[in-house]
């Protein structure tokens, strides 16, 4: 990947936000002054179910370290079975990933409500120092 | 329905678009934590991008002014604001875009404050390479922005209410009030629902029937409110603001079919109460009885004297909290909210039907909140004993050998003894579950959560809208509440049909699927897929391929990734507009301090 992050930099993560649902989860983040790595960018939508599988793929090739989908689970105003649609864009995108080469490990999937700002501070931590222990043990390997 | 291959319209080239971004500080809120300046520097060069610059607060009236005027003086095309969270002020700045000339949907909002400069605010480099990359992005995703324009309707001035409980029968006066004409609809014979069949309730002590009483004879004296009862809503058509519904009238003589044109549907439905199994805290067993089953017991006691069950009277009655509610993974998860306090009030009401019945409340926690917290004190003060069991610990309910019942509880206030308590009586405190009604969900497309009730957009800031345009939840089909909550959701809901009613016309977000016919190959696949059947086939230049109606649509995407030929794209969120927008995020990279002394284009 173009963008691999420099030894001891936070790794660059795309968050997929829902409109919503977990948007202003993360917008209440910020509000409360929850720190997490200003590497996390994020990418609102309407509904995690309209996610592409190529878009994942696409901001993995072109130098994100990791995409995050913080979808509405059970909360979807929109599709009722919009979990199970989400889980299934996420299995399909790890297939093409498998195919490419790229670690299953860099595309995590979590449902983040509205108030979930805590929640989400923490995925961010953990998802950033998963994804640097990822490339320091590839690192080693290579 | 066929279709002719319209001629292309010549698309200007994204790279010649003309875009103004401004970057605001916010007082302080932004620009303490992220260098303004940078991120202004770093836009400079962004093709498309004619004019970049700061602003203290973006959406200031004066700046508001400025922009409109550097709109109309530079020919912008696009407008990116990187400010605060589009909830506060999308709309705002689109009607800045709309007021200069521009079209709205050629705005885009970056959320450089809640997602940037509060959550980084000890790293400001990284802040600052941060917000590089959101307003590039967004002027990525304007550069490559459609045309697009609200779909107008004309808004019919009256509105349908489901459901002629409190919710609804309060609803349809509040409608008529606002100048709105009300149609009620009633599946059952009567109107009034539960609090039609219940006497005095908390705080006033008026009857529920009373209170039913009342509306109704407002309601007859109002020429612009209809009631049908034993009437049910049996189709709909046409588009939010100007839908046809049918309505069936079930008479002695047959079905009558009734046809109304509305522009909006309140569906305040109700709820069923909790039906134990048998056996589940003796349930079946003679004196165990439900909630609402004891309130209609007491109900038709006389107002001092005794109380009875089946012509025996009632010395002792115990009642076991928290039946049907709160029953962990897989059950009826929720609280149900009114339980706690209509079982305080009613050992209340049995305290002054006679003062010396034993009355034992077995609980696991109390809800008594605001208010009720009152009747709960009085309650104790009027010699009712409490109880508290544990979760894993519930009570369990047995035949006496020498008859009446037994209750056995571990009170866990008490040392946690165990204690048998002989009771005439053992009343189920019974909660609420969502009312069975599959034909009106199919029928309204309503969303129903994992709880079976059904869904509002966003509990605290659209509380009782759906997705479905122009139909609203009011009262107990939402969530378990009590008769005051859901008539306050009732009279939202009035408010909200007004709001969308009242101008005589509303409009409908042009953010929705469309299907490009040159990629369609007629599959019919995206079809199954929307549950709000808004794709169907037309011929389209000699063959069958898909369409999205645009009325109906409600902007999801889910049809997105589901075309095998990549033929749908959702406006303002096109592949093209992804794909962009992905890019100019990872792109960005904070200039030095060097590179970033040139002046702004502004």
């Amino acid at each position: 990947m173009s963008g691999s992050p420099q030894p001891g930099s936070a790794p660059r993560i795309l968050v997929f936000s829902t409109i919503n649902i977990s948007d202003p989860g993360i917008d209440l983040a910020g509000s409360r002054h929850l720190e997490y790595p200003a590497t996390v960018q994020t990418m609102p939508v309407p509904c995690s179910s309209g996610l592409k599988p190529s878009w994942l793929i696409h901001a993995l090739e072109k130098g994100f370290d990791g995409v995050f989908v913080a979808s509405d689970g059970e909360e979807c105003s929109y599709l009722p079975d919009c979990a199970e649609r989400t889980s299934h864009i996420i299995a399909k995108t790890q297939e093409l990933m498998a195919a490419k080469g790229i670690p299953a490990q860099r595309l995590k999937m979590a449902a983040v409500c509205s108030v979930c700002a805590e929640p989400f501070a923490k995925y961010m931590i953990e998802f950033s120092e998963a994804l640097k222990r990822l490339d320091a043990d590839a690192s080693v390997a290579s | 329905m066929t279709e002719q291959k319209p001629a292309e319209e010549a698309k200007a080239n994204p790279e010649d678009r003309r875009i103004g971004v401004y970057i605001c500080h916010c007082g302080g809120n932004i620009s303490d934590y992220v260098d303004v300046e940078a991120v202004r520097d770093a836009l400079v060069d962004e093709p498309g991008v004619v004019v970049s610059t700061t602003e203290l607060f973006a959406c200031s009236d004066g700046t508001q002014h400025d922009m409109i005027d550097a709109i109309k003086a530079k020919g912008l095309d696009g407008l990116v604001v990187a400010s605060c969270s589009p909830k506060l002020h999308q709309v705002t700045f689109r009607n800045v875009a709309n007021r200069a000339g521009m079209n709205p949907y050629a705005y885009t909002q970056a959320n450089v404050r809640e997602q940037a400069s509060w959550a980084h605010q000890h790293d400001r480099a990284g802040a600052t390479e941060k917000v590089i990359g959101l307003v590039r992005s967004a002027v990525a995703k304007t550069r490559l922005s459609d045309e697009l324009h609200p779909l107008r309707f004309d808004t019919v001035q009256r509105s349908l209410v489901v459901g002629g409980g409190i919710t609804g029968l309060r609803a349809a006066i509040g409608l008529a009030d606002i100048g709105l004409e009300a149609v009620v609809v009633e599946k059952a014979p009567e109107v009034g629902g539960w609090m039609g069949r219940f006497g005095a309730s908390f705080p006033s002590e008026a009857s529920g029937k009373d209170q039913i009483a009342s509306l109704m004879a407002q309601i007859k004296d109002r020429r612009d409110i209809t009631v049908y009862t034993s009437a049910e809503l049996t189709s709909k058509a046409g588009t939010f603001g100007n839908y046809t519904v049918g309505i069936t009238l079930h008479r002695d003589g047959g079905d009558k079919e009734l046809s109304l044109d509305v522009g909006s549907i309140v569906v305040a439905t109700g709820f069923d109460s909790y039906n134990p199994d048998d056996g589940e805290y003796g349930y079946g067993m003679d004196g165990v009885v439900t909630l609402p089953e004891f309130k209609e017991l007491i109900d038709t006691a006389p107002a001092v004297g005794k109380l009875s069950y089946q012509g025996r009277p009632v010395r002792s009655v115990a009642y076991i909290y928290c039946v049907g509610s709160r029953q962990g993974a897989g059950g009826n998860e929720y609280c149900s909210k009114f339980c706690c306090t209509s079982a305080i009030h009613s050992s209340l009401l049995v305290n002054k039907i006679d003062p010396s019945i034993r009355q034992f409340h077995l609980y696991r926690d109390i809800r008594a909140y605001g208010k009720f917290e009152l009747e709960y004190g009085a309650s104790r003060g009027a010699g009712s004993t409490y109880l508290k069991f544990a979760d894993d610990a519930p009570p369990t309910v047995e035949k006496l050998p020498k008859g009446g019942l037994g209750v056995t509880v571990t009170d866990l206030l008490t040392a946690s003894r165990e204690v048998i308590l002989p009771v005439d009586l053992v009343v189920l405190v019974t909660g609420m579950v969502p009312r069975q009604n599959k034909s009106l969900i199919d029928l309204l497309k309503l969303p129903v959560g994992t709880d079976g009730f059904f869904n509002e957009i966003h509990p605290k800031l659209r509380p009782v809208e759906t997705v479905v345009d122009g139909v609203m939840i009011a009262g107990c089909c939402q969530a378990p509440r009590t008769a005051a909550e859901s008539v306050q959701a009732g009279l939202a809901a009035v408010a909200q049909s007004a709001a969308l009613l009242k101008k005589g016309y509303a409009e409908l977000e042009p953010l929705v699927a469309k299907i490009d016919p040159d990629k369609c190959v007629g599959s019919g696949e995206c079809l199954s897929v929307c549950p709000y059947e808004s794709i169907t086939m037309i011929e389209w230049d000699g063959r069958q391929i898909a369409s999205v109606d645009p009325s109906t649509c409600k902007g999801c995407g889910g049809c997105v990734p589901l075309c095998g030929v990549d033929a749908i794209d959702l406006l303002g969120y096109t592949d093209a507009q992804m794909r962009s927008a992905i890019e100019e995020l990872i792109s960005a990279e904070a200039p030095t301090k060097a590179e970033a002394v040139k002046e702004p284009v502004s």
